[in-house]
């Protein structure tokens, strides 16, 4: 069993994974929920990391997003550049990546240096 | 996101310290930029909204001064106090874990409360009155009580009583649990103060196994932590 002393909770793990995967030598990016409306699964501050190599951990959704978030994460992990996604029905991407939950929600992606 | 407030975050974690994260989101042109607050270096504005963020331990986005700063919450896990180290608390330890609680237990029973039994896990032998009055139970505590003694029980329940802790649970059947209010009653407990108890401890979902038991207790304090109607079904 983990450490219980100073257990994890779910956002330390995903950064502390994270943090793991860049010491490796893996580029990385974070992907942070920052504003949900409607019925988004996921609250503000879920993560999701995520490597250029493929490997994923933690959320962001229930699943429908994550592919979309995956390849703003590649983009950003190349160009260095932060990125904030905005997923919702005024958006037609919306569709296209199916939150077909109805809800809405911002996304904000970062790489780790 | 730099390696240098990424060390900083997990440093301040390890340490228990509530911190929140800034993350200027918004303009575009500005994105990325990252702060750990409190600082005393930053703007009074931005150090306010984050104690106000870790108050309602919510992560946010906040507008200062036209900017978007995304402030995600970084608090200290929430305590799960466990008084009597059973083989109900024993089936605890896995489940509360990952559903983010740090556990304590304490017994003053040695032979209970024995590293071979809860490996890793934070044990305290101390009376259980002694124990919370050093662990000071806060809003973000559960105390659960599991001895079925009441020398044991009854000083816990009274400083847990006493205390702001968000869910008390005792363990004892409806027939135990009346006694049981009666002598807290005794100690100057209101009814009001009491009907903060919940007992029989638990969900009713007719747990018989330690490890259903210790499911429907991680149950039913999810559910008072987060508004859950099923959660105020209290205490009778």
């Amino acid at each position: 069993m983990k450490d219980v002393q100073n257990p994890t909770t779910e956002s330390e793990d995903i950064l502390a994974l994270a943090a793991r995967w860049r010491e490796a030598g893996e580029e990385v990016a974070l992907a942070t929920v920052t504003e949900t409306w409607g019925s988004s699964p996921r609250p503000a501050g879920s993560q999701l990391a995520l490597t250029l190599s493929g490997r994923m951990a933690g959320s962001v959704s229930g699943g429908c997003i994550e592919g979309a978030v995956a390849e703003a994460a590649a983009e950003t992990i190349r160009n260095g550049r932060p990125q904030l996604l905005d997923f919702g029905i005024s958006n037609e991407r919306a569709w296209e990546v199916g939150l077909a939950c109805g809800g809405k929600m911002k996304v904000f992606v970062e790489k780790l240096a | 996101m730099t390696p240098a407030i990424l060390h900083a975050l997990a440093t301040a974690r390890a340490a228990h310290r509530p911190v929140v994260l800034a993350t200027q989101i918004a303009p575009p042109e500005a994105a990325g930029a990252q702060l750990l607050l409190p600082d005393p270096a930053a703007p009074s504005d931005l150090n306010s909204a984050a104690s106000a963020a870790l108050a309602a331990d919510r992560s946010q986005t906040v507008r200062i001064a036209g900017r978007d700063w995304f402030l995600q919450v970084h608090n200290p896990p929430p305590r799960l106090i466990v008084v009597g180290a059973v083989h109900i608390a024993q089936a605890l330890v896995p489940i509360a874990d990952p559903v983010g609680f740090a556990v304590i237990i304490v017994d003053p029973r040695r032979s209970f409360a024995s590293p071979e039994r809860f490996p890793n896990v934070t044990l305290r032998t101390d009376w259980p009155d002694e124990a919370l009055d050093a662990l000071k139970p806060d809003t973000r505590s559960a105390v659960v009580t599991l001895t079925h003694d009441p020398k044991l029980d009854d000083p816990a329940l009274d400083r847990a009583l006493k205390s702001p802790a968000f869910y008390i649970g005792a363990l004892g059947s409806k027939r135990t649990h009346a006694a049981r209010l009666a002598r807290l009653a005794a100690l100057g407990h209101s009814q009001s103060s009491l009907a903060r108890i919940h007992g029989p401890v638990g969900l009713s979902i007719e747990a018989v196994t330690a490890p259903e038991i210790a499911l429907s207790i991680i149950a039913e304090i999810v559910a008072v932590r987060r508004g859950a109607m099923i959660g105020t079904r209290a205490a009778a």
